[in-house]
C-alpha cells in the first residue's frame, strides 16, 4: 500500500569509492546544519510572547454585563444543563428593589461558579445561553493555578469589569491584543 | 629562574588555567546553544541574560544532587576515577604555547617570558603521555563501579581510545619529521608564513588527526563510551552529582585541549596572515617593547579565536553526524586510519628527501581522482516507484 510518494527503494548496492571515503557526505551534512544555524527560529517565547489564536479560540469564561453595567445572566441554568462536564453551578436569587442598576432582569445568579478543573472549554455554555451572558474569551487563557482553592472561579473572577469589557470581533480579521499582563498568574 | 620571571610565569599559569576552566565551563552552555541553533531552537535563555548563568546553575544542581557510592564499589578507586580524568585533561594544557612572549624590564634588566606554562622541548611527547593516561580515568571509573555494564562501557572506551591514539600519533609523525623537533613552539614557528601552515602541507594528516582527536575526546560520532542506545550511560552509569560532573567537565577540557592542539599543529598557532607587517608597524609606532607586547596580545587573541572555532566545530559535527557502530569504529581506526597515516609518513619522508614540502598532496590528488572516477563509473542508483 502506498501512503506517500516519497518512499524509496532500499538498495544494498556496494558504495562507490567516493561514498566510502565519507568525507563528501560529511561535508554536505555540515553544510546543511550550518545553514540551519543561521536560520530564523520559529520558537515563540511563550509566557512573554503569546500568539494570537484566532477569534474562535475558547479561553477564559466571562459573564457579560450590558451597556449600563447590569449583569445579563438570569440564572436560567441552561448553561449548566448544556455543560457536558458539569462544571457550572449556580444559585438563583430574586432582584430586590433598588437593585435594578445591578441586574438586568428579576432573577439573577447570586452565585455562579465554574469549576476549572472540570471545564473542557467546549463552548456549549455560550451556545446554550439565551441571554448572551456567558462567553469564552478568545483573547485570554485561564491562568495556571497551583492551589486547590484556586480552581473554582466565582463571580469575582467571571463577571467582566466595565473598564475591560469583552468584545468578540465579528470580523475574523480583527486581531485583539494577544498579550495581557494578567495572564501570568491568577489575580487572587 | 629569576624572581621576576617566576612571578610572570606564575601569572601566566594562573591566567591560562583560569581561561581553560572558563572556556570549558562555558563550552557546556555553548554546546546547548549551538545544538539548539542547529536544530532551529533557541536553547537555554532563562538563567541570566541569554541564559549566560546556565553553567553556574548546572554546577549548583550537580553539587546538590545526592553523592552516591554503590555499596559494592571500591570506594577509593570510585573517587579516583573522575579525579584522574580531570587531572589528565588539565595537565595536557600545560605545554601549549598560547602566544609569543611578553617583554618587560625590572630593575633595568630586560626579560622575555614566553606565553607558555611549561617550556619543555618534548611538548608533543608530553601531551601524548598525559592524554594516554586519560584512559585510566575511564577504566578505573568503570571498574570501580562494580557494575558489569559500566565495565563493558569502560572496556569499549579504552579500546577505542587506544586504537585511535595510534593513528593520532602516526599522523603527527609527518609533522615532526618536517619540523625536526618535538617542541610545540618549534612546530608553531615553522608555520610562520601562511602557506606553510601544516593544513596546507599535510591535508591528509590533518583529516586523520582531526578524526582521531574526535575519537580521543569521546565526542560524537565516536561517543561510544556513553552511547545510550546500547549502554545506558556507559562507564559512568553509577556516577552521580559532581563526580559525574567531573567526567563531563573533563570531556570539555579535553575538547579545549584538542582544539588548542589542532590549531597549534595545523593552523599555525598564534600566527596569522600578514603577521610580520602588523608586528613591524606596531613596533614602529609603539616602540619595541610595547609593540611586541601588543603583537603578542593579538597573537594570543588569534590563537583563542582558532581554539573557539574548533570548539564550535566539535559541536557542529556532534549535531550533524550520527554515531558510528562499534565495528565500524574499529574498522575505521585500525583498517583505514593506521594504514593511511603510515602512507602519509612514507610520502612525507619521500618529499623531504627531495625537498618538496607539499608531497602529501599527491595522495590527496590521487584519492580525489579515484573517487571522481568511481563516481563516474558507478551506475546510477535506481529509484523504483512502487
Amino acid at each position: 500500500m502506498q501512503l506517500t510518494n516519497r518512499s524509496k527503494q532500499v538498495s544494498n548496492k556496494e558504495m562507490t569509492l567516493a561514498e566510502k571515503m565519507y568525507l563528501p557526505a560529511v561535508i554536505s551534512g555540515l553544510a546543511i546544519t550550518i545553514r540551519h544555524f543561521f536560520r530564523k527560529k520559529p520558537t515563540i517565547q511563550y509566557p512573554e510572547v503569546k500568539k494570537y489564536l484566532g477569534p474562535v479560540y475558547r479561553g477564559h469564561h466571562v459573564l457579560k454585563r450590558d451597556e449600563q453595567g447590569r449583569e445579563r445572566c438570569t440564572a436560567c441554568g441552561l448553561c449548566a444543563v448544556a455543560c457536558p462536564a458539569e462544571a457550572i453551578s449556580m444559585v438563583a436569587a430574586e432582584r430586590q428593589k433598588g437593585e435594578e442598576h445591578l441586574y438586568r432582569e428579576e432573577k439573577y445568579a447570586a452565585v455562579y461558579e465554574v469549576n476549572m478543573v472540570r471545564c473542557i472549554f467546549c463552548g456549549l455554555c455560550e451556545e446554550a445561553c439565551p441571554k448572551q451572558a456567558v462567553y469564552l474569551r478568545h483573547d485570554r487563557m485561564v491562568p495556571v493555578f497551583q492551589e486547590r482553592d484556586e480552581f473554582v472561579y466565582g463571580k469575582d473572577k467571571l463577571v467582566e469589569k466595565m473598564d475591560d469589557r469583552y468584545i468578540r470581533p465579528a470580523n475574523s480579521e480583527v486581531k485583539a491584543t494577544p498579550t495581557e499582563p494578567s495572564l501570568t498568574r491568577a489575580a487572587t | 629562574m629569576e624572581l621576576p620571571v617566576l612571578i610572570a610565569k606564575g601569572l601566566i599559569i594562573l591566567v591560562i588555567f583560569g581561561i581553560t576552566l572558563l572556556i570549558a565551563t562555558y563550552s557546556t552552555y555553548a554546546e546547548r546553544k549551538v545544538a539548539a541553533f542547529l536544530q532551529d531552537r533557541i536553547g537555554p535563555n532563562r538563567a541570566g541574560p541569554w541564559g549566560l548563568l546556565q553553567p553556574i546553575a548546572d554546577a549548583g544542581k550537580m553539587f546538590f544532587k545526592e553523592d552516591f557510592i554503590p555499596s559494592q564499589a571500591s570506594k577509593w578507586l570510585f573517587i579516583l576515577g573522575p579525579c584522574l580524568a580531570m587531572l589528565t585533561a588539565l595537565m595536557s594544557s600545560a605545554v601549549i604555547p598560547f602566544g609569543d612572549s611578553i617583554r618587560f624590564s625590572w630593575d633595568n634588566v630586560n626579560y622575555n617570558v614566553n606565553l607558555q606554562p611549561i617550556e619543555i622541548n618534548i611538548g608533543v611527547l608530553y601531551i601524548f603521555g598525559v592524554v594516554s593516561l586519560g584512559v585510566y580515568g575511564i577504566m578505573v571509573g568503570g571498574w570501580a563501579s562494580n557494575n558489569k555494564f559500566s565495565l563493558l562501557g569502560a572496556i569499549r572506551a579504552a579500546s577505542q581510545n587506544i586504537s585511535y591514539e595510534i593513528a593520532l600519533g602516526l599522523s603527527l609523525i609527518a609533522i615532526l619529521m618536517m619540523t625536526g623537533s618535538l617542541s610545540l613552539r618549534a612546530i608553531i614557528d615553522e608555520q610562520a608564513s601562511f602557506f606553510e601552515w601544516n593544513i596546507f602541507t599535510q591535508p591528509l594528516g590533518f583529516v586523520i588527526f582531526l578524526t582521531c582527536a574526535f575519537a580521543e575526546c569521546n565526542r560524537t560520532p565516536f561517543d561510544l563510551p556513553e552511547c545510550e542506545t546500547e549502554l545506558v550511560g556507559g562507564y559512568h552509569t553509577e556516577y552521580s552529582s559532581m563526580k559525574l560532573g567531573f567526567y563531563l567537565f573533563a570531556e570539555y577540557i579535553n575538547m579545549f585541549v584538542s582544539s588548542a592542539f589542532i590549531s597549534a599543529l595545523y593552523f599555525g598557532g598564534f600566527h596569522y596572515p600578514f603577521m610580520d607587517l602588523v608586528n613591524g608597524s606596531l613596533e614602529n609606532s609603539l616602540g619595541a617593547v610595547a609593540g611586541h607586547n601588543v603583537a603578542t596580545a593579538i597573537g594570543f587573541a588569534v590563537f583563542f579565536a582558532k581554539i573557539l572555532f574548533f570548539i564550535f566545530f566539535f559541536m557542529w559535527v556532534r549535531w550533524t553526524l550520527p554515531r558510528f557502530r562499534y565495528d565500524q569504529l574499529m574498522n575505521l581506526g585500525w583498517k583505514t586510519f593506521i594504514p593511511l597515516s603510515i602512507l602519509n609518513v612514507v610520502v612525507t619522508g619521500a618529499g623531504l628527501l627531495y625537498d618538496f614540502k607539499y608531497s602529501t598532496w599527491l595522495i590527496a590528488t590521487v584519492m580525489i581522482v579515484l573517487a571522481v572516477m568511481s563516481m563516474a563509473r558507478a551506475p546510477k542508483r535506481q529509484v523504483v516507484p512502487q
